[in-house]
């Protein structure tokens, strides 16, 4: 296992200069989100424009991958729709945990240069969290936050 | 060899102490990770196992497993006298009085609750105060939490400097006529500071009240006489001694112990059973309730009589110059700060790197062969104190060498290389 593997260039990029690192004051749901082994601290902002999600934010700190993982997720999903937003949750999830060589890489967009996490299993919830705490945003407007231990 | 007390440390002492003859009693320093030798800078989590160690366990199990205080047949005796026999080296390693303050405990962790809950909940009543630390690992934390919960005692901390050091004349200041128990770490695990516990202890005699050192992360690197500090307990763990996992003592002096009840109830801590009551059996059996880890206990026996053969004095200096090297090294790295620098000091190098955080480089460390630990060390209020959310902690033993310093080194340049 190469080390570029985990830490490719875009990744790397990524955690030096987020984007959409920002707070969003009209948000339609802010969550929180906090890995107690680790201490990653995440906030997810999101603004729903009826089933789009016109913007999506985050802010916080953590370690490479988590930083790198929620400016990537923030990048992909502004625009989508909420039903596209849950399919590329479920795809990632099973892109950082399961093998599958015959994996559609290309519907994963920039998405894909996190695959390389699967191989370290003790880092995969740093990929994971801005995922969950999107989905908690998505699931339940009211702020609890979620965590990954 | 006689060091001089907290003072810079001649290369002679240190060339004395032969390291790589000991890491070779350690069969684990053989393995590879990721095709490269295994550099292990993680004794403050949990230390390596000696043959000697390793033999004692598997012998017991291979030649006369048996349960301890209960058959009359030669196995069960065989493993009693084992068993009681650890106790006694134990009571000898520490110093204690008696065999009857050796309470065998899972660990530091159980040690504390066991305090807690039976010291604690007889001796302590609303209102009461104990007094704690800043850089107490939640082990010395969350026993007293509950017991916050079940009897309304105050806890009172005192704070540290930024140097890792408790703040002189703070911990006076918090006494009070309430204060009945002092808990406090001899050595902290997330920063290294090695507290004046002897001072400490002598000041809250002077207030009449008692004192528990949480000995985890001194017992395996100085010698430790409880007689000659005077502490009311001592909790430590065979894990971080070169023992196995699953056992650890509580000593506490005599007369307490016989002043508390019991923790748990079973089988080994009665004397008579009634269905309209029992009695208590003898020290130290009355806290020792259930079969115990006999292979661990026995295995823990060994590790002490490997380290009397090294001698803990020789350790104690071999580590200090270690940790001086090893501060010089990371201290000559741009972007990089070591937390925790107190002035007496044991081998904990805790550090932050600018721009990286330290999961990153105990990732990327890893994959050089360097086992290093990340994260808040579970001393969630020592990180708060230093505003960070974690930090990467190089923890020493005495079978590392400066080889595994300049790995460590090497193994930070990588890291440099990935985020440049
Ligand atoms: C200072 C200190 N206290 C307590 C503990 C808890 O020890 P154990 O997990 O062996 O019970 C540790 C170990 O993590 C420690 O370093």
């Amino acid at each position: 296992m190469d080390l570029k593997d985990l830490y490719q260039d875009v990744v790397v990029d990524h955690n030096r200069s987020p984007r959409n690192f920002r707070k969003i004051t009209d948000a339609t749901s802010v969550q929180e989100g906090f890995n107690p082994l680790c201490g990653d601290k995440l906030t997810v902002y999101l603004k729903l424009d009826g089933d789009r999600i016109s913007d999506v934010s985050f802010e916080g700190s953590g370690c490479a991958i988590s930083v790198a993982s929620a400016s990537l997720m923030t990048e992909t999903l502004k625009g989508k729709s909420v039903a596209q937003a849950e399919q590329l949750f479920e795809m990632m999830h099973t892109l950082l945990t399961v093998e599958d060589p015959k994996r559609d890489m290309e519907s994963m967009g920039k998405l894909a240069v996190l695959s390389g996490v699967r191989e370290y299993p003790s880092r995969v919830k740093c990929a994971t969290l801005c995922w969950h705490t999107l989905n908690n945003a998505l699931k339940n407007p009211d702020s609890r936050p979620v965590s990954t231990e | 060899m006689n060091a001089r007390p907290g003072g810079l440390h001649d290369s002679a002492t240190t060339a004395a102490f032969d390291a790589p003859r000991w890491r070779r009693d350690f069969p684990i320093m053989k393995q590879r990770v990721h095709g490269k030798p295994l550099v292990y800078l993680d004794n403050a989590a949990t230390s390596q196992k000696p043959q000697a160690v390793i033999d004692a366990v598997s012998d017991y199990y291979q030649h006369y497993n048996s349960n301890v205080h209960r058959g009359v047949h030669q196995l069960s005796e065989l493993a009693t006298a084992a068993y009681e026999g650890a106790r006694e080296k134990l009571r000898q390693f520490i110093n204690a009085a008696s065999k009857q303050e050796i309470i065998f405990v899972r660990g530091t962790t159980e040690a504390i609750n066991l305090v807690a809950q039976s010291y604690g909940r007889s001796h302590l009543q609303s209102g009461d105060e104990i007094i704690l630390s800043e850089m107490e690992h939640h082990s010395n934390i969350v026993p007293w939490q509950l017991l916050r919960e079940q009897t309304g005692v105050t806890l009172k901390v005192i704070p540290i400097n930024d140097a890792g050091e408790l703040q002189p004349g703070a911990y006076e200041t918090l006494f009070s006529a309430r204060t009945r128990l002092v808990s406090l770490a001899h050595v902290s695990n997330a920063l290294g500071s090695v507290n004046p516990v002897k001072e400490m202890i002598s000041l809250a005699h002077q207030h009449n009240v008692p004192l528990l050192l949480d000995g985890a992360q001194a017992v395996p690197h100085m010698p430790v006489d409880v007689r000659d500090l005077d502490c009311d307990f001592y909790a430590f763990s065979s894990h971080k001694m070169f023992g196995p996992t699953g056992i650890g003592v509580l000593y506490a002096k005599e007369q307490i112990l016989i002043d508390m009840p019991p923790y748990q109830g079973g089988g080994e801590m009665i004397r008579t059973v009634r269905f309209n009551g029992s009695t208590w059996n003898e020290l130290p059996h009355k806290f020792e309730a259930g079969t115990p880890d006999i292979a661990a206990a026995i295995g823990l026996g060994a590790a002490v009589d490997y380290l009397e053969t090294i001698g803990m004095p020789s350790i104690r200096d071999y580590e200090r110059g270690l940790l001086e090297y090893g501060t010089q090294q990371l201290q000559s790295l741009a972007g990089v700060k070591i937390v925790g620098t107190a002035r007496h000091k044991a081998g904990v190098l805790s550090f932050v790197m600018d721009g990286v955080h330290p999961h990153d480089i105990g990732t990327i460390v890893d994959q050089q062969g360097v086992a290093i630990r990340t994260g808040h060390h579970c001393a969630m209020p020592v990180m708060e104190h230093f505003h960070i959310p974690a930090t990467a902690r190089a923890s020493l033993a005495f079978y590392n060498t400066r080889e595994d310093i300049n790995a460590l080194v090497q193994a930070l340049d990588k890291v440099r290389e990935v985020f440049r």
